[in-house]
């Protein structure tokens, strides 16, 4: 392995752990989302980088081409298409998490996880 | 206190249409350019949204009511369904691409997918519809103030 | 090229850190959008239009949300002191799970250089050869998602029409609840 792919793939995994960090150890509900958020993104990111070809091109055919050198050029499509579904599963979760923070809020008065200590049904 | 200042409620009366309709764009040439159902049906969503901001919710709630969106909701996952259905009719299997297999059309042309076309109207109708409703739910909740909640939870 | 997308995930990095340790949570979720915006310039230069163009749309809408979510609130900044020992640890312990993820990377494939291409009998090879001819649709990745791998696509409407739904229940409870008292 290159230095150059090492590093590409190092730095979006520095990307994922910094939002694990917030998870972690962030106490704000809202701050909690964001993090979440960020690793979904690097994760969305990782699958591309996994499918890129050097130098390849997009997976829309034209007219000029056939379909072997096509073939022979582009990039991986299939990561791409289920990343296409991560994003917006993405946004139908982050969604259910802002309208669960917007209940919390309105339930115990704050953000703070900390704060939030008695449950009940 | 409706809606926003004089120059977004201009700016906005004039390009929603231009949002909407290229929404109807990408959910169109979904199989031949980049774009289809989910891009162009969050386009879609987003018109209503900005007419939402800019507006004021009765506004936005009049051209769609949330009734309306939630039926095209539902009916956006049933056409889906029901195309998909059509195929296990008149191909053999579920999801069979039954339009393209019998009237195969010239590539490179709006009507060559045969159903591709139709899930990506599915699809787009379906996300615009769903994410409209739950913006206008969300903006809807007011804001509570600290002692109030506080209160709330002593009286229980 | 790969010095712009270099680039591109160190702006990325410093956007997501500022998101993270700013007190204000509105600077937050701004900073959160600028993470979106630079990643989609990224897809753009891994040659993925779709994606590139959904993320730019759903990041959005992600803003609009969250930002309806938190501003009309009276809490907007955090306050309050932080633990810095167990703060330490947990960097720590992240630290040294991402040295035993370094180690992961290795048995990756290059950048630039995907499986698909050293496999002859990969199923992407078949979706670009024959897939203009099996579904006409000049878009590949549309015709993956709606052609050849359509039961995927079954299961994220199912997923999103869920979460909707799900959001919709917890949102609606209270409204009624006030009209009851």
């Amino acid at each position: 392995m290159t230095r150059e792919s090492g590093m590409i793939y190092a730095l979006c995994f520095v990307l994922f752990m910094v939002g694990l960090y917030c998870v972690v150890v962030k106490k704000n509900l809202v701050k909690i989302v964001l993090g979440l958020a960020i690793m979904e993104y690097a994760v969305n990111l990782f699958l591309i980088l996994i499918g890129y070809r050097k130098d390849g091109i997009a997976p829309i055919i034209d007219g000029a081409t056939d379909a072997k050198t096509f073939a022979a050029a582009s990039v991986d499509p299939l990561p791409q298409a289920l990343v296409l579904t991560s994003i917006v599963i993405g946004l139908g979760v982050l969604t259910l998490m802002v309208a669960l923070c917007i209940r919390l809020y309105e339930r115990y008065g704050t953000f703070d996880i900390t704060q939030i200590r008695r449950l009940r049904g | 206190m409706k809606g926003m200042s004089l120059i977004v409620k201009t700016v906005t009366r004039w390009i929603k249409g231009f949002i909407f309709l290229f929404g109807i764009y990408i959910v169109l040439t979904g199989h031949l350019s980049p774009g289809g159902g989910f891009a162009g049906g969050v386009i879609l969503a987003s018109s209503f949204i900005l007419l939402t901001l800019a507006f004021g919710k009765e506004v936005a709630l009049s051209k769609l009511s949330k009734n309306m969106a939630s039926e095209l909701d539902s009916i956006g996952a049933l056409m889906f369904l029901t195309i998909a259905l059509l195929g296990m009719c008149c191909g053999g299997a579920f999801f069979v691409n039954f339009l393209h297999r019998s009237h195969p059309g010239e590539a490179f042309r709006l009507l060559s997918a045969g159903n591709i076309m139709l899930y990506n109207i599915a699809i787009g109708i379906k996300v615009g519809a769903s994410l409209f409703m739950v913006f206008v739910i969300i903006s809807a909740i007011k804001v509570v103030l600290k002692d109030d909640a506080m209160k709330m939870i002593r009286h229980k | 090229m790969f010095e712009l997308i270099f680039l591109l995930l160190i702006f990325c990095i410093i956007g997501a850190l500022v998101a993270v340790e700013t007190r204000d949570l509105l600077s937050a979720i701004i900073a959160l959008g600028a993470v979106g915006f630079g990643l989609s310039i990224i897809f753009l230069l891994l040659k993925a239009p779709d994606i590139a163009i959904t993320q730019i749309v759903v990041e959005i809408l992600c803003l609009v949300v969250l930002i309806r979510a938190t501003i009309s609130r009276d809490l907007t900044t955090i306050s309050g002191d932080r633990e810095f020992f167990g703060m330490i640890a947990t960097v720590v312990l992240l630290f040294v799970a991402f040295l035993f993820g370094l180690e992961v990377l290795r048995e990756l494939p290059q950048f630039g250089a995907p499986l698909f291409t050293k496999a002859p009998g990969a199923v992407t090879n078949v979706y670009l050869t024959e897939g203009l001819a099996k579904t006409g649709a000049a878009n590949i990745v549309t015709a993956i998602l709606l052609d050849f791998r359509a039961y995927d696509t079954l299961g994220e409407a199912t997923v999103l029409f869920t979460s909707i739904l799900g959001a919709m229940a917890i949102l609606r409870i209270r409204s009624r609840k006030k009209v009851r008292d």
